[in-house]
């Protein structure tokens, strides 16, 4: 697992799960904006369907992955998800994307807390992810 | 009634408008003495971001569902809970929540399981409070723990079990889920293991009304013409007085139960929450697939 993967796995795990909310909520504030040339076009990112509220996200690849995700700020448990899979993919390369573990998603301890579907839809986002940086490799390559 | 009622004259067109109170009465009458104010969302950070003044957080994942067994709160569990969240049986209890009173609903409901008398909703719930620009506070509320008795949990009333449902053909029947989890078009999400129903479909007989054809686009309640329209016409209950809902676990149908039961007055609503996860994986049940309700099955 990558080094900022890892901090955000060991910042979970020190707060006791009474402030692991809280946790996720700092996260969800710290979403970064869109960058322009997607808040302007929003028909370019897709739609996790996954989650229960609307989350989109883009992802660029060159020697490293470039990761976009947009949600609500009335669903900010959405956002905070897509904030820690931000920080923990944004800037890797798309080999250390594509092999990332999928037992992160439920390593944060957060389980109890939320409800199964959220988590699924953490791992919606995942797996799009992934796939977006697999299409684009392969379209780069071909 | 222990605390005088909202006279709004729009609640007045409902069987039962006392069980509603507008986002100005809550404004009018927050921090009096026995109105506990209650936000119940369904994405719960919602509530540390920024809550009606005074209002405590109820969580319905964590707090409302016993850990081991498939099943709601012990009545010794629920007189803990309620304890701790400083609210005593003769208090009036105002809920709200995201996602048009959604989860607000729900936890109506289980209060009612263990009888609390007086329980509303904010109509409108937490978007129009925002949508309003009323005072949103970030601040937790000191509680003062109360001894809130230990009253039995009455499940008959307004929960159903499957069995009850298996002998309910004949009557109406409200599935409330999307258009697609009826048909059984749709019994898992894209990329992902089965969420937990075997089969997809529908219950034979029931009507599809997704939950929120019941409220409009500013996340109030439709007025009772609306719903008469809806629930007495177009899905058949005309003036049955016996009705039960279900969706997926039962959180969606708390909200059609209220909406049965207290806007349009129906005698007698359960809530089937066991609902489609249980009922899809269950053992030689009937099922219909498709959007038509079908027929009572053969036997039954």
């Amino acid at each position: 697992m990558n080094a900022a993967a890892k901090e955000i796995l060991d910042t979970f795990s020190e707060v006791p799960d009474s402030s692991k909310l809280e946790l996720l909520l700092e996260f969800a504030d710290s979403l970064p904006e869109l960058p322009e040339r997607y808040s302007d076009h929003p028909e370019l990112l897709e739609r996790v369907e996954e989650c229960q509220s609307p989350v989109y996200l883009f992802v660029e690849v060159d020697d490293r992955v470039h990761i976009y995700l947009t949600a609500p700020q009335e669903a900010p448990t959405t956002r905070g998800f897509a904030s820690i899979l931000q920080l923990a993919l944004d800037g890797q390369t798309p080999s250390a994307v594509l092999e990332f573990e999928d037992s992160f998603v439920n390593a944060l301890g957060l389980t109890q807390l939320v409800s199964p579907l959220r988590i699924r839809g953490m791992h919606g986002m995942l797996n799009r992810i992934k796939r977006q940086t697999k299409e684009k490799l392969n379209a780069g390559n071909s | 009634m222990t605390f005088p009622v909202d006279t709004s004259p729009r609640f007045n067109q409902f069987a039962h408008g006392e069980a509603l109170v507008s986002t100005e009465w809550v404004d009018a009458n927050k921090g009096s003495k026995g109105l506990v104010i209650v936000e119940c969302d369904e994405d719960i950070l919602l509530y540390s971001t920024g809550h009606v003044p005074g209002a405590v957080k109820l969580d319905w994942h964590t707090e409302l569902n016993d850990q081991v067994v498939r099943d709601y709160l012990t009545s010794e569990d629920m007189a803990k809970l309620l304890s701790s969240k400083g609210i005593s049986r003769e208090d009036t209890i105002v809920i709200y929540g995201d996602k048009s009173n959604w989860w607000a609903t729900y936890a109506f409901w289980v209060l009612k399981l263990f009888g609390h008398e007086d329980v509303r909703i904010m109509d409108g719930g937490r978007a129009k409070w925002i949508a309003e620009g009323r005072e949103l506070s970030k601040q937790t509320p000191e509680v003062i723990e109360t001894s809130y008795p230990v009253v039995p949990r009455q499940d008959e009333k307004i929960r159903a079990y499957k069995e009850d449902v298996l002998k309910h053909f004949g009557k109406p029947l409200i599935d409330v889920r999307s258009p697609q989890e009826y048909s059984g078009e749709r019994t898992h999400m894209p990329d992902y293991p089965d969420e937990g129903a075997l089969r997809g479909g529908h219950i034979p007989t029931a009507a599809s009304v997704p939950w929120a054809k019941a409220v409009n686009e500013d996340q109030t309640f439709r007025s009772i013409d609306e719903l008469n329209q809806i629930y007495r016409l177009e899905a058949g209950i005309n003036d049955a007085a016996d009705v039960i809902a279900y969706c997926r676990i039962g959180e969606r149908s708390s909200h059609t139960w209220f909406v049965l039961t207290y806007l349009l007055g129906i005698p007698k609503v359960r809530n089937y929450d066991g609902s489609w996860t249980e009922w899809g994986s269950a053992v030689r049940v009937p099922i219909v697939k498709g959007t038509e309700p079908g027929s009572i099955p053969q036997g039954y």
